[in-house]
Parts: structure tokens; sequence; C-alpha cells
């Protein structure tokens, strides 16, 4: 006979739990944020104005940094907590992660602004879709249920995809975007798969439970589980861009526009890396002995890999995919070591991570020009010269990616070594110390070639003479052949080709009613005096001229204030590191 | 007559099987997508299963959550997909190779 299956199950499983929204308040609070740009937008005849979207989204994202630190405050006294029947742990991780990912909203909308402005385009829906992967990455710091996880991964995940797509006039955006969706959504895919075997092993999701049952009970046939484990460790690890799930990665990143890859390098990483703490510290601590060697193996191939194919990069977007691979092998071994001080060191890495990532990216974006493109490693040669201020961002980002002391970069690599080393895996360590030290000298040989001034100086005293010579012709079209030539015979940087092949283009961007900063444009007028000299003679000449002459990137206030606030982030913890090493210290103890 | 847990097991091991197959060997991005489908549903009958021998309901509500997700990873994917191949005249992956790797 059949009995009806839903008859056996009793009725005070059905009844509502209790809903503490106080929890949730950052990723409410996200949410509403964009879909009130969406309303807007859609209701609206015109579109949302770029500069008051972005101003929108960093007041939101504040709101929710302010709700985020008072979770901080309330939970570093009074204690852990859990919401929504368990399926939520508001802890010191939940508060960092939303801290963290909140600030890094911030520092997003003021990229995508720049580049914004720089493309000449009016599309609010970035800051849409940047809301709502913020609130996703949260939602993965807070989760204590595997599918709560799950949902936070696809809430972002499917915001990332849009943003990856979101320079539609470039095939490689779309590319990028369909290569991110198949790997993530089979990732995603894997990850479920993973849940429901451990489901299965152990009769509940919840990541308390699961702990609570594998404490009371030795399962004789652990096969179930294991395989659960090991596809939960597959699919997000594939988030996160651990070797040999990195495919996507430098693919997405060089595909994407800069300021979405800049975020999602530092949001996916926060998200990925907040679940496989949770998931397996928490949940899965008394398992360590089963995963701890995957996740060694795991973490020497990511280094390895990630610092070895960065060498070989000549664009700088992929070279900084491999470099983020590379970080992630570091921030693994804090979760190899399986220890306090291990948890605490990936916690403080994935902090200064993000904000050296989104700086790096930051300038990124603005060297690359107004159809981001010119992201080859040429690009870069002598941009001292062009725009101090963003080469010295540029090396100190890079430098302190590469573990500079003073800045936030060396305490987060002495950390998850000392960490590695405090759970006796040495061998790991030493990897990670060689990789460490290949990866210096990929960063170093951009820094050295932003200041080198050899074949720059050569190229700008060559263009300089050949612009005089045509200042006696005063004909722009002399004018423009011959500065195209110039820089063909530097061998310099193709950015300035394509300025002097298409003039129009260069004219409708700086056409555009933007306030450059000081910084950028006076310091430059300075460093090359005879050249602007140069410069205003050819304005009386010809306005058009002046235009081909000026050679100097044109940094948009809001890219500017945006890595003006990851270079503070980085020198500033760098050097007073004790703030946030406590407060990573913390946020490992108050963990369920 | 009952149908016992491995059964329901094998019959999602193989979809999922060969959702993933297909993911591998088919160049078609429409295809392609419908192989991540099969796996997401290959999870959901993993979930029922267990659901029905753990007699708990958490596993059933599960497939809810997975469907909506599901649902709207293919509105975005679909809208990525025409937004690429609108000046093309066929959606086959192999053509998309502009960055090596």
């Amino acid at each position: 006979m059949m009995s009806l299956p839903l008859n056996t199950f009793p009725a005070t499983l059905l009844t509502l739990p209790h809903l503490n929204y106080i929890a949730v308040l950052p990723e409410i609070i996200l949410l509403a944020g964009a879909l009130f740009i969406m309303l807007l937008t859609s209701l609206s005849r015109q579109p949302m104005n770029n500069t008051a979207a972005m101003g929108w989204t960093i007041m939101t994202a504040c709101v929710a940094l302010g709700f985020s630190i008072y979770q901080w405050v309330q939970v570093t006294p009074h204690g852990a907590y859990v919401a929504f029947d368990g399926s939520l742990a508001i802890d010191g991780l939940s508060s960092m992660v939303a801290v963290l990912v909140s600030s890094s909203v911030v520092v997003a909308a003021l990229m995508e602004e720049g580049w914004l402005r720089r493309q000449g385009r009016v599309s609010p829906e970035i800051y849409m879709l940047t809301l709502a992967s913020a609130a996703g990455a949260m939602l993965m710091g807070a989760a204590n249920d595997l599918i709560v996880v799950f949902l936070g991964l696809e809430i972002m995940s499917i915001g990332l995809y849009a943003l990856a797509a979101y320079d539609y006039r470039r095939k490689q955006s779309g590319e990028a975007a369909l290569k991110y969706l198949i790997l993530g959504g089979l990732s995603s895919a894997i990850f479920l798969y993973g849940i429901a075997l451990t489901y299965g092993a152990t009769g509940t999701m919840n990541l308390a439970g699961i702990a609570r049952y594998l404490s009371k009970n030795i399962l004789l046939h652990d096969g179930l589980l294991l395989a659960g484990i090991a596809m939960m460790l597959v699919g997000l690890c594939f988030k996160v861009g651990a070797v040999p799930f990195h495919m996507w990665a430098p693919d997405v990143y060089q595909g994407s526009p800069s300021p979405a890859t800049g975020y999602m390098a530092a949001v996916a990483k926060i998200g990925g890396f907040a679940a496989l703490l949770r998931i397996f510290i928490s949940a899965l601590g008394s398992y360590r002995s089963d995963w701890q060697p995957a996740i060694w193996i795991i973490a020497a191939a990511t280094l390895i890999l990630g610092a070895v194919m960065a060498l070989v990069q000549r664009d700088i977007k992929r070279m900084l995919a491999y470099s983020s691979i590379n970080h992630a092998g570091f921030i693994l071994l804090g979760l190899a070591a399986a220890s306090t001080a291990g948890v605490s060191a990936s916690l403080y890495y994935v902090f200064v991570y993000s904000f050296m990532v989104m700086g790096s990216f930051a300038v990124v974006s603005v060297v690359g020009g107004s159809s981001d493109s010119a992201h080859d490693l040429s690009n870069y040669r002598g941009l001292h010269r062009r725009s101090p201020w963003l080469a010295w961002s540029l090396a100190l980002m890079l430098l302190a990616q590469a573990g500079i002391p003073l800045t936030t970069g060396f305490i987060a690599k002495l950390e998850v070594l000392s960490a590695s080393i405090g759970a006796h895996v040495t061998w790991l360590a030493v990897v990670a110390m060689v990789t460490a030290a290949i990866a210096a000298f990929f960063y170093l040989r951009v820094v050295l070639l932003m200041f080198s001034t050899a074949t720059a100086s050569s190229s700008d005293e060559l263009s300089s003479e050949l612009d005089g010579f045509v200042d006696g012709e005063a004909v722009p079209e002399v004018a423009m052949a011959s500065a195209a030539m110039a820089s063909a015979t530097a061998g310099g940087g193709s950015s300035r080709e394509t300025m002097a092949g298409d003039p129009m283009e260069h004219l409708r961007v700086a056409d555009q009613p933007v306030a450059y900063p000081a910084e950028g444009g006076s310091s430059d007028r300075g460093s090359s005096s005879e050249e602007s000299e140069d410069n205003k003679l050819d304005e009386d000449m010809d306005g058009a001229a002046t235009l081909l002459d000026e050679d100097e990137i044109s940094v948009p206030p809001s890219s500017a204030v945006a890595i003006a606030i990851c270079v503070a982030v980085t020198l500033f913890f760098g050097v007073v590191p004790s703030a946030l090493t406590a407060m990573a210290h913390a946020a490992t103890m108050l963990i369920r | 007559m009952t149908v016992s847990l491995p059964w329901y097991m094998g019959l999602s091991a193989v979809l999922f099987g060969l959702g993933a197959l297909g993911l591998m060997i088919r160049r078609n991005v429409l295809v392609m997508y419908m192989c991540i489908e099969l796996m997401l549903n290959a999870a959901n009958i993993a979930f029922v299963a267990f659901a029905q021998k753990l007699n708990d309901l958490g596993g059933q509500a599960a497939v809810f959550f997975v469907l909506v997700v599901a649902a709207a990873e293919v509105v975005v994917g679909l809208g990525i997909v025409v937004a690429i191949f609108r000046r093309r005249a066929d959606t086959t992956a192999d053509d998309i190779h502009l960055m090596k790797g």
C-alpha cells in the first residue's frame, strides 16, 4: 500500500520561526538601495544621473556600513546569536564581512562613476547590480545553513555575471561574461550537489546541526559525507579562483570592464572565503584530518601556478588575475592551518587584499583610457611622467601586494605564514615564501616600467621636437600624422597612437564638462614644462593640436577618491596594524 | 511497490553526470545552459529523496529555493547570450575565442 509521505511530518515543523529583521538589516538596506535605483530608472523618462546614482549608492553603502559596525559593537561584548531559526549567525565573522563588503561597495561605486564618465555612458543599472551582488556576499558571511550559503552565492554571482557583460561595445566583455556564466553555473551545480550529499549524510543543512551531528555520531560509512565535502570544496574553490579551478579567472578579469573586475576580484573572494571558513572550520571541523590534505595540495598548486603564470603575461589585467590567484593560495594557507591563528590570518588577508586589488584596478581603469582597452604593459612605460600620482599609487598597491613592510600586504603574508608554521605545515610555508619571491619579481617589473625614464624621455623629446617643427607649418593634419609617427618610432605606447589616430574620440572625451582634479594635471605640467610651452603655442594656432599633445591622463575625481581610499587603508593599517589584526582576531573568537 | 533510495540516488547521479558530460562536449551555448539546468535538477532529486528518507521537510523546501535560483540564472544568462549573439547567426561557443585560455 502507498502511504502519503506528508502525513508523516509533524505539524509543528511548519510553524513560522521568529524573524529578527535587525539581523539582516545591512543586506536589506543594500537591496532596498538597489531596488530604489531600479525603480527610479524604470519610472522616470530620463535615466538617473550618474553622479546622483553614485551618491545614492555610496549613501546606501555607508548606512549599511554603519549598521554593520553597530552589529560588530553589539556582538563583541554580548556574544554571537542566531536568527531565522538558526539559519543565520550574527557573529564576528559576519559583521566583519559586512563591514568589508559595504566599504568595497563605496570604492566600487566611485570606480564605476569614473568608468561611465570616460565611456560617455549614462546607465545607473551598474550600481544596482553592484549593490545586489554585495547583499549576496554579505549573506554568505552570515549564512549558518548550507542552503543560505547557496542563495548568497547565487545572489552574488548573478550580479557579477551581469557586471562582467556590462561593456556591451567590446566583444571581450560579452565573452568574459559567458565564460563566467557557464563555469560559474557549473560550479554552483557542483556545490549544490555537495550540499545534497552532505544533507543526506548528516540529516541537516544547518551548519551548527552538522557540527553537532558529527560530534555525537561516528559514521561507519562516511563515503557520502566525504563526497559531499569534496564537491562543496570544488564549488567554492571555483568561486575564489583556486587551482585547478581557476581557468575562468584570467579571461574573465581581462574581458570585464576594469571597475567590475576590481569589484569582482574583491567581493567574490570575500564571499567565497567567508563561506569556506564557516563551512569547513565551524561545521566540518571534526573532519579536518580528511579535508586538510586536499587544501594543502590546492593551496600549493594555487600559489605556484599563480606566481609563475603571472610572470609571462603582457596584459596587466591578466597579470593581476594570476596575482590574485596567488593571493587566493595565501588565504588558503590560513584555512589549511585550521587553527584560530589561521582563521584570523585569513580574515585579515581577505580584508587587506580587497583594498589592494580594488586600488590596483582603479588605477588600471584610469590608465586604460576611454575605451578601457589600453591594458598592455607597454602603456605603463614612463607612467610617472604622464601622471606621477597614478604611478605612485599603483606602485604602492603593487608593492603592498608583493609584501613590502609598512604596508598591509607585509603583515598579511607574515600572519598566514606564521599560522601555517604554527600548524606544523612548514613545507607549505616554504612554498609560499618562494612564490612570494617570484611574485615580487613581476610586481617590481611593472613598478620599474612605470618609473623608467630612458625610453619614455627620448620619445617625449622626439615628439616635442616634431611638434615644434610642425608649429611653423600650422597644419593640424600634419601635426597628427607626425605625432603618430613619433609615437610609433618610439615604440612606446599604443595609447598614444590611438589618440593620434582617432582625434575625434579624444575630443569627445575631453569635451565633457569634467572637473579634473588638480593633482594629476598640475603635477604633470610641472614635470614637463618645455612640453607645456609647446602646448601653449599650439593652443594659439589650433585648439585640436592641444588635445593631441595632451599626453597626460585625466583622472576623474571619483576615481581619484577611490584610489585615495585604497591607498589610505593600505598605508594606515600597514603602519598601525594592531587595530585590524585585533578585529580579525576578535572575529575568529566569535565564530559559533 | 516502492522505489528505494539507491534508485533515486542512481537516477540523480546519472542525470548529474549527463549534465556535466554535456557541458564538456556540446558547443551550443543554449544546450550548455540546459546541461547546467539538468545538473541543478539532479541535485533537486537528491534533495527530495533524502528528505523522504530522513523524514525532514528541509530538503523539500530547498528544492523551491533551487528552482527560483535556476530561473534567475537563466534570465540573466539568456540576456547575456542575446547580447553577444545579436550580430551572429548561431550560438556556438567555438566562435568565442578572442582571449586565450
